[in-house]
C-alpha cells in the first residue's frame, strides 16, 4: 500500500508546477494544459482521500471534474481557434488590445 | 437500498429556466428560414423573457416557506429565493438590452439566449448550494456560459481577446477553488456544508482549504489582488452581457460565499480579519484605478470592482448584520448598474471597436440632445455615488452601519472616504453631460428603441422606489438573513 | 512493504522478456523480403498519400471537439449501469432525462451542420 500522504504530496508537487506553468508560459494552449495539469493533481487528491476516508464523495467528485474539464477543452479551444483565426498567434504577450 | 427522495419543488425556478433554455436553443430550427433575423431573434428573447418571469413567479411564490432541500445539496431558503430574484431581475434586464443590440452583430440569437439562460441557471444553483460539488458544478456551468458569451462578437479580436483572458484566469482559479474543495474533503470526509461545519479540525487543512476557496471566490467577486481580468472583460465583452455578469456573478458568488463561511469551520475573527483586509484593498485600488479611465465600460468596470469591496464590507460584519444589508445592495446595485450600461449601450457605436468606443467624451453635451436620457443617467451615477435619496446610498448606508454595530469602526471610515473618492470620476461623466456641448466626439444610437427604453424605465424606477421604500425592503431581507444565520 | 511491490516486478519482468522475444524471434526466424510498403515508419499495409506535417482541415476539430464532449458524458453512465438493478423505474426515468438534454444537444449540432465534412 502506497501511503496516502507520498500520493497527496505528490498531487501538490503536480499542482505548483501547473500553476507556475500559467504564470509563466507565454502560449495560450500551453497555459491550458497547465490549467489542465492542476485539475489532474485534484482528481489525485481526490481519489486518494476518498481512499482514505473509505467513501465515494472524492470519486464522484473527481468524475465531475473530468466531465467539467471536457467541457472547458471544448470551449476554450474554441476561443482559441477564434483569436488565431484572427491573428495567427496564441502568444498572449501578442493579444494585447485591451489595457488601460 | 433507499432511494434517494428527489423534491423537484426546491428547483421549480431552474426547472423552468432550463426547460426554456432548450427551448430556445431549438427554436431557431422552427419556421422559415424566411423570417427576418430581427423579427427572429426578438421572437427567441421573448420566449427567454416569458422564462424568466415564469421563473421569477415561481420564486416569488416560495417566499416565507419554510427551507426544504435536496439530499442537502440544494436547499430553498428565503436567501436563495430572494438570490433568484436579483438573479432573474438582472438577467431580465440584461436582456432587454440585448434585444436591439444583438441583431447588430450577429445572427447567432438561439444560441446566445440559450448561453445565456443557463448562465442563469448557474448562478441561481449557486445561491442554493450547501455542498461543495453542487457548489463547483454551478459555479462551471455559469462561468462556461459567460466565457462564450464574452466572446460572442466574433468579428471583433478585442471580444476573442477578452474571452481568452476570462478563460484562462476563469479556469486557473476554477483549479484553485476545486483544490479547496478537496482539502476540506479531506480534512471532514465529506463536502457538504453541515458535515465540514460540524467536523473540521480548524487545522492546516480547513485553513489551507478554506484559503484556496476565498482565492476562487475571490476571481468571481473580482476581489483585488485577484481582479485584473475584470476591466478587460467588462470592455471587450457586448454591453448587455456585461451589465448582466457585473450583477449577476457577483451576487451568486457573495450567496455562495456567506454559505461556505457559515460552515467555516474557522473562527470569525480569523477569516473576518483577512476579508477586512481584501475588502479595503478592493474598494481603494478599483476606485483609484476607475479615476483614470477614458472608456465608460472601463470606468464601470473598475468601479464593479470597488462595489465588490464595499460589499464586501458587509460578508466581514458577519451574517447577522451583514447579510441583509449585502442583500440589500445587490438590489440596489442590479438597478443603478444595469441602468447605468443601458445607457452606455446607447452611446455605442454600431459596429463598436470596443477598444476606441464608449468614451466618456461620447457623453458630451447630452443634456442638451436628449435631457431625460441624461437625467435617467446622472440619476444612476448619482445612485452609484452613494448621493441620497437614492438605492446606492442606502445600500452603502446599511454596509456601513452593520460595520460599525460589528466593530469594524474603521472599516466603516474606509468604506465612506472611498465613496468621495468615487463621487469624482462619476461626477466627471455627469458634468460632461449637463455643461458641455455636443461635439464630433459626441455619439447617441437612435432611434431609442421600445426594449431598451423599457430597460431604463424599470431600472430607474427601481433606483427610485428602493431609495423611497428602503426601510421596509431591508426589514424583509432581514427576516431571510436572520433565517439563515440561526440555521 | 517492499514485498507489496514484488507482482509489480514480475509483471515488469514478463513484460520486458515478451517484448524482447517478439522483437528478437522473427529477426531470426522470419523470412525478409523488405519493399518500399514495408519500410515505412508506420507500417499499415498502404503507402501515404503524402507528408503527415500539414495542417488538418478545420472541422477535424469540430469533430474532435463534438467526440469529446459526447464521449465523457459516457463516464456518468458507470455508476448508474452498476447500480441500475436496485434503482429501478426511477434510475431508468432518470437516465432518460440526462439523454433526453444530450439528445436535444445533439440535433441542435446535427441541425446546425457540424457534422457534415465540407
Amino acid at each position: 500500500m502506497i501511503p496516502t500522504d507520498y500520493v497527496l504530496i505528490l498531487a501538490a508537487v503536480l499542482f505548483t508546477i501547473g500553476a507556475a506553468g500559467v504564470l509563466v508560459r507565454r502560449n495560450a494552449l500551453i497555459i491550458f494544459m497547465c490549467v489542465e495539469m492542476m485539475l489532474n493533481s485534484v482528481n489525485l487528491t481526490l481519489v486518494a482521500l476518498a481512499d482514505l476516508w473509505g467513501n465515494l464523495t472524492g470519486q464522484v467528485f473527481a468524475f465531475v471534474v473530468m466531465a467539467v474539464a471536457a467541457v472547458e477543452v471544448a470551449v476554450g479551444l474554441a476561443i482559441i481557434m477564434a483569436i488565431v483565426r484572427h491573428k495567427d498567434t496564441s502568444n498572449i504577450d501578442e493579444i494585447n488590445l485591451l489595457k488601460g | 437500498m433507499n432511494l434517494p427522495h428527489i423534491d423537484f419543488s426546491v428547483i421549480t425556478p431552474e426547472l423552468i429556466v432550463i426547460a426554456t433554455a432548450l427551448v430556445v436553443m431549438l427554436a431557431e430550427f422552427v419556421g422559415a428560414h424566411a423570417t427576418p433575423s430581427p423579427t427572429r431573434s426578438h421572437r427567441i428573447a421573448l420566449i427567454a423573457l416569458l422564462g424568466l418571469v415564469l421563473a421569477a413567479l415561481a420564486a416569488v411564490a416560495g417566499l416565507g416557506r419554510a427551507a426544504t432541500d435536496i439530499q442537502g445539496m440544494l436547499v430553498a431558503d428565503d436567501l436563495g429565493r430572494y438570490l433568484e430574484l436579483v438573479v432573474l431581475l438582472a438577467a431580465a434586464l440584461g436582456l432587454l438590452l440585448a434585444w436591439d443590440y444583438l441583431p447588430q452583430f450577429t445572427k447567432m440569437h438561439s444560441e446566445y439566449y440559450a448561453l445565456y439562460l443557463l448562465a442563469v441557471v448557474g448562478m441561481m444553483f449557486m445561491g442554493k448550494s450547501t455542498e461543495l460539488i453542487t457548489l463547483f458544478v454551478s459555479l462551471e456551468i455559469l462561468s462556461v456560459a459567460l466565457y462564450v458569451l464574452t466572446g460572442f462578437h466574433r468579428g471583433q479580436l478585442a471580444a476573442g481577446e477578452a474571452a481568452l483572458k476570462y478563460f484562462l484566469l476563469g479556469a486557473f482559479s476554477s483549479a484553485f477553488f476545486i483544490y479547496g474543495a478537496a482539502l476540506l474533503y479531506g480534512d471532514t470526509g465529506s463536502t457538504h456544508l453541515v458535515d465540514i461545519a460540524a467536523r473540521a479540525s480548524g487545522g492546516f487543512l480547513t485553513l489551507a482549504g478554506l484559503a484556496l476557496l476565498l482565492v476562487g471566490f475571490g476571481f468571481k467577486l473580482a476581489v483585488v489582488p485577484f481582479h485584473m481580468w475584470t476591466p478587460d472583460v467588462y470592455q471587450g465583452a457586448p454591453t448587455p452581457v456585461t451589465a448582466f455578469m457585473s450583477v449577476g456573478t457577483k451576487a451568486a458568488a457573495f450567496v455562495a460565499l456567506f454559505r461556505v463561511l457559515q460552515a467555516a469551520g474557522v473562527s470569525y475573527a480569523t477569516w473576518s480579519l483577512v476579508l477586512a483586509l481584501l475588502a479595503t484593498l478592493t474598494m481603494t485600488w478599483g476606485n483609484l484605478a476607475a479615476l483614470r479611465q477614458s472608456s465608460l465600460k472601463r470606468m464601470l468596470a473598475y468601479s464593479s470592482i470597488a462595489h465588490a469591496g464595499y460589499m464586501l464590507i458587509g460578508v466581514t460584519a458577519g451574517m447577522q448584520l451583514g447579510l441583509s444589508a449585502v442583500l440589500f445592495y445587490l438590489f440596489a446595485y442590479a438597478f443603478m448598474n444595469i441602468g447605468a450600461f443601458a445607457v452606455v449601450s446607447l452611446l455605442e457605436r454600431p459596429g463598436y471597436h470596443a477598444t476606441q468606443d464608449a468614451t466618456i467624451d461620447a457623453a458630451r453635451g447630452l443634456f442638451a440632445r436628449k435631457p431625460l436620457l441624461a437625467v435617467v443617467m446622472a440619476i444612476f451615477l448619482l445612485s452609484l455615488a452613494g448621493v441620497p435619496p437614492l438605492a446606492g446610498f442606502f445600500g452603502k448606508l446599511y454596509l456601513f452601519n452593520a460595520a460599525v454595530q460589528s466593530g469594524w469602526i474603521w472599516l466603516a471610515i474606509v468604506g465612506m472616504i472611498n465613496s468621495v473618492v468615487s463621487a469624482y470620476y462619476y461626477l466627471r461623466v455627469t458634468v460632461l453631460m449637463f455643461m458641455t456641448e455636443a461635439d464630433e466626439t459626441s455619439f447617441l444610437r437612435s432611434p431609442l428603441s421600445n426594449a431598451t427604453g423599457l430597460a431604463i424605465a424599470v431600472a430607474m424606477v427601481g433606483t427610485l422606489l428602493l431609495g423611497i421604500f428602503a426601510g421596509p425592503w431591508l426589514q424583509q431581507l432581514g427576516q431571510a438573513a436572520l433565517a439563515f444565520a440561526g440555521s | 512493504m517492499m514485498i507489496d511491490y514484488l507482482p509489480l516486478l514480475i509483471l515488469f519482468v514478463v513484460a520486458a522478456v515478451f517484448a524482447a522475444i517478439a522483437i528478437i524471434m522473427p529477426s531470426l526466424i522470419g523470412p525478409k523480403n523488405p519493399n518500399k510498403m514495408k519500410q515505412e515508419p508506420i507500417e499499415s499495409g498502404m503507402i501515404p498519400f503524402t507528408d503527415a506535417r500539414q495542417r488538418f482541415p478545420v472541422q477535424y476539430y469540430m469533430v474532435a471537439v463534438l467526440f469529446i464532449l459526447f464521449d465523457i458524458e459516457v463516464v456518468f453512465m458507470y455508476p448508474w449501469a452498476v447500480l441500475l438493478n436496485k434503482l429501478k423505474v426511477f434510475g431508468l426515468i432518470e437516465m432518460g432525462f440526462f439523454l433526453l438534454i444530450l439528445l436535444i444537444g445533439y440535433v441542435y449540432v446535427w441541425r446546425k451542420g457540424a457534422f457534415e465534412w465540407d
